[in-house]
């Protein structure tokens, strides 16, 4: 009601919804309703198809029927081109939703003999629109006039009319044109159609196509200003803004297991956040893979569902290779959780492979991605743009809470902490694998190099591949660095004998110890014993003397009794005397 | 004149060649109603063939505001058109016909002149 006191806002405002999917994200409601669009581009970046996705998606999406009026191909041809990407122009014709009117010029037919105008041309058009009351029309592409017809005053005169004439319509038009030199369009329309131009570009960089489009100028609304990657699959035309993403993923508290018990005590013990970006980088051969494969076996135990993007494996040769370190994911494939999506990054360029993630996670709604390696996309593309890839993808992937887990080769002379594909800033969480070359061998080692919101472990793992999966191993640290492999085995044997020897010395301190005293008793012994039998000696020795002294006495008293009389004369004598 | 009239005359009879005369040339003018240019158009179409091929052509007229829809089968953008739809090739001829040499080019009537 406010709007129509407001006409200028109104039709400043009113917008055409394409329903191409992204396009209207950057244009922010899509085409300016009730005026001409030009959309220009060099041959094959799609022109057609965008204008006839705008009429098809018009017709069955917003009940606007759209005029196709073809300058270049017949409406069969048209039609066969077309239902490739899943449109059914001859349904829609039928129920008159859509009409097709292939305009056909051969120069040689015709001679021009004085003043003409278009007006053929226009009452064709009106005739086309006003059949099934038209909304929407597409002119593919119109230069081709300037081919037919010899005088171009006319013809742009005519041009600037018929432009007019479609805005006094009220249909919201898409004018087509291919790309000039140094201008927009090769006949200049541009200076015809001044509302808004989109600009489709298809090029080519180390042989793999990238399809762009950018909105170069939009009068009386706002636009995303980026050249935006597009891309043309079976389900047509889908620009993937890059910028029109917000950051406004809901977060899950809920932590998942990495597969490796010793990892996950790293990560306080829990392992992952769900919906957080992994990334897993390292030089060739230090196990990548295994860890991915691990990740997957661990999410298929809890039955969630995975999707294995392999860029550099056959899914089979994958499956074998784990399986020699006990991890067999041929089981998960069979019983629908594990899918493997296994093709060449160059087989086509980013946006398709973009497409194909898009269009394989809608399809088998998995709870954890994985791809490995993603640094090979960088063969055919510059980083840049497998950055806006990477990080596109990482937003989908985040936006439906999907864990995701990408593997990147770093390249053995660049810094080990670069990412090759410099995505670094969008992952929640990374592992580095590197090696430790030591003493003539390789070994590997793995620590956390950042995990956002959890208390990560700082300890460099030893992380060795065995038969039953990859086990971490705590590092020797020690003053000579870091020991890995046997010289860390080495060096704990030499610990452990080391410990062994100040074991034996005690053991042989006790024993000696044990030996002097049982000397010290032996010889106490040997002493009593000497001294008992010294004794004895000398007890047997003083008996001797006893019995002679006793045998002297006997014979003292003998010999007194026998002295007796004397005795006691000599007493008496003295007895007398006194 | 008038032997050669009559001798036409008989041919006629014969082969019934006035249809066939008619039909030799068969010419289809497409306007977009009673326009300046229209009039020009028709008036410069009957002064050529009156001179150059009389009782020997058929003109139409169409215009195309009353039928939008004949436009399409002659493939007709620019007005006004004279399609030459007998003799084969079939020839356009766009303009108001006000360049009569490049009329008869356009007919293959210039060796005429």
């Amino acid at each position: 009601m406010r709007k129509s006191e407001h006409p200028l806002l109104n039709i400043s405002l009113k917008k055409s919804p394409t329903g191409i999917q992204g396009f209207d994200e950057i244009t922010a409601g899509g085409l300016p309703a009730g005026r001409p669009t030009l959309v220009c581009g060099s041959a094959g970046c799609g022109k057609t198809l965008f204008g006839i996705e705008f009429l098809v998606r018009g017709a069955t999406l917003y009940n606007e029927p759209g005029v196709f009026m073809s300058f270049e191909e017949t409406n069969d041809e048209l039609i066969m081109n077309v239902a490739s990407l899943g449109f059914d122009l001859e349904d829609l014709i039928k129920h008159k939703k859509i009409a097709l009117d292939h305009v056909h010029i051969e120069r040689s037919e015709i001679e021009e003999t004085g003043e003409y105008d278009l007006e053929g041309l226009f009452i064709r058009l009106g005739y086309a629109i006003d059949s099934i009351g038209a909304k929407r029309v597409v002119l593919d592409t119109i230069e081709s006039l300037f081919a037919g017809l010899p005088n171009q005053l006319i013809l742009r005169a005519e041009l600037r009319r018929l432009f007019h004439w479609l805005k006094e319509k009220g249909v919201t038009a898409i004018i087509t044109g291919e790309r000039g030199e140094e201008t927009l369009t090769r006949q200049g329309l541009e200076e015809y159609v001044s509302d808004c131009v989109i600009m489709l570009d298809h090029r080519v960089t180390e042989q793999t196509s990238t399809r762009r489009l950018r909105v170069v100028k939009y009068r009386g609304s706002l636009h995303g200003t980026n050249e935006y990657p597009f891309l043309i699959d079976e389900t047509g035309f889908s620009v993937l803004p890059v910028t029109s993403l917000g950051l406004e993923h809901k977060v899950s508290n809920e932590r998942i297991s990495s597969g490796i018990t010793e990892l996950d005590k790293m990560l306080e013990g829990k392992g992952y956040y769900r919906g957080s970006t992994v990334l897993v980088s390292g030089t060739a051969g230090v196990g990548k893979t295994s860890m991915a494969a691990h990740f997957a076996e661990a999410a298929c135990k809890r039955g969630e569902r995975v999707l294995y993007f392999c860029f550099e494996e056959s899914p089979s040769q994958l499956m074998r290779n784990m399986r020699s370190i006990g991890i067999n994911l041929e089981p998960w494939v069979h019983k629908g959780l594990l899918q493997f999506q296994a093709t060449r990054p160059t087989f086509y360029g980013l946006e398709m492979h973009l497409a194909v993630t898009h269009k394989a996670v809608n399809a088998f709604k998995p709870e954890i991605v994985i791809m490995d390696p993603i640094n090979t996309f960088i063969l055919g593309d510059t980083e840049n743009e497998v950055k806006s890839m990477l990080m596109r993808i990482v937003d989908f992937l985040k936006g439906n809470q999907i864990t995701a887990l990408f593997t990147s080769l770093t390249s053995s002379e660049s810094a080990l902490e670069s990412s090759d594909v410099g995505i670094s800033s969008l992952i929640d969480t990374w592992l580095l694998l590197r090696d430790i070359e030591l003493n003539g061998e390789r070994n590997r080692g793995m620590y956390v190099l950042k995990s956002r919101g959890m208390a990560n472990s700082n300890q460099i793992r030893e992380f060795i591949l065995t038969d039953t999966g990859v086990k971490l191993r705590e590092v020797y640290v020690g003053a000579g660095g870091v020991l890995t492999g046997s010289a860390r085995i080495a060096q704990e044997a030499y610990e452990n004998a080391g410990l062994l020897r100040r074991k034996q010395d005690i053991e042989r301190k006790r024993r000696e110890m044990e030996r002097k005293r049982k000397v010290m008793e032996a010889r106490v012994a040997a002493l009593h014993a000497e001294f008992k039998s010294q004794e004895s000696e000398a007890l047997k020795n003083l008996e001797a003397e006893q019995e002679i002294i006793r045998l002297q006495k006997g014979n003292e008293i003998e010999m007194a009794a026998s002295r007796k009389s004397v005795a006691e004369k000599r007493k008496t004598k003295k007895h007398t005397k006194p | 004149m008038n032997p050669m009239n009559d001798k036409s005359e008989v041919k006629t009879k014969r082969k019934k060649p006035p249809k066939a005369e008619a039909n030799r040339w068969v010419l289809r003018l497409y306007v977009a109603g009673q326009s300046p240019k229209a009039l020009t158009a028709f008036a410069n179409l009957k002064k050529i063939c009156e001179e150059q091929l009389e009782g020997q052509y058929s003109i139409e007229v169409i215009d195309l505001l009353i039928n939008p829809q004949l436009g399409n089968e002659d493939q007709i953008l620019a007005l006004p058109t004279l399609v030459r739809k007998l003799p084969v090739p079939v020839r356009k001829i766009i303009g108001d016909l006000s360049d009569t040499e490049r009329v008869l080019v356009g007919l293959d009537l210039f060796h005429v002149d």
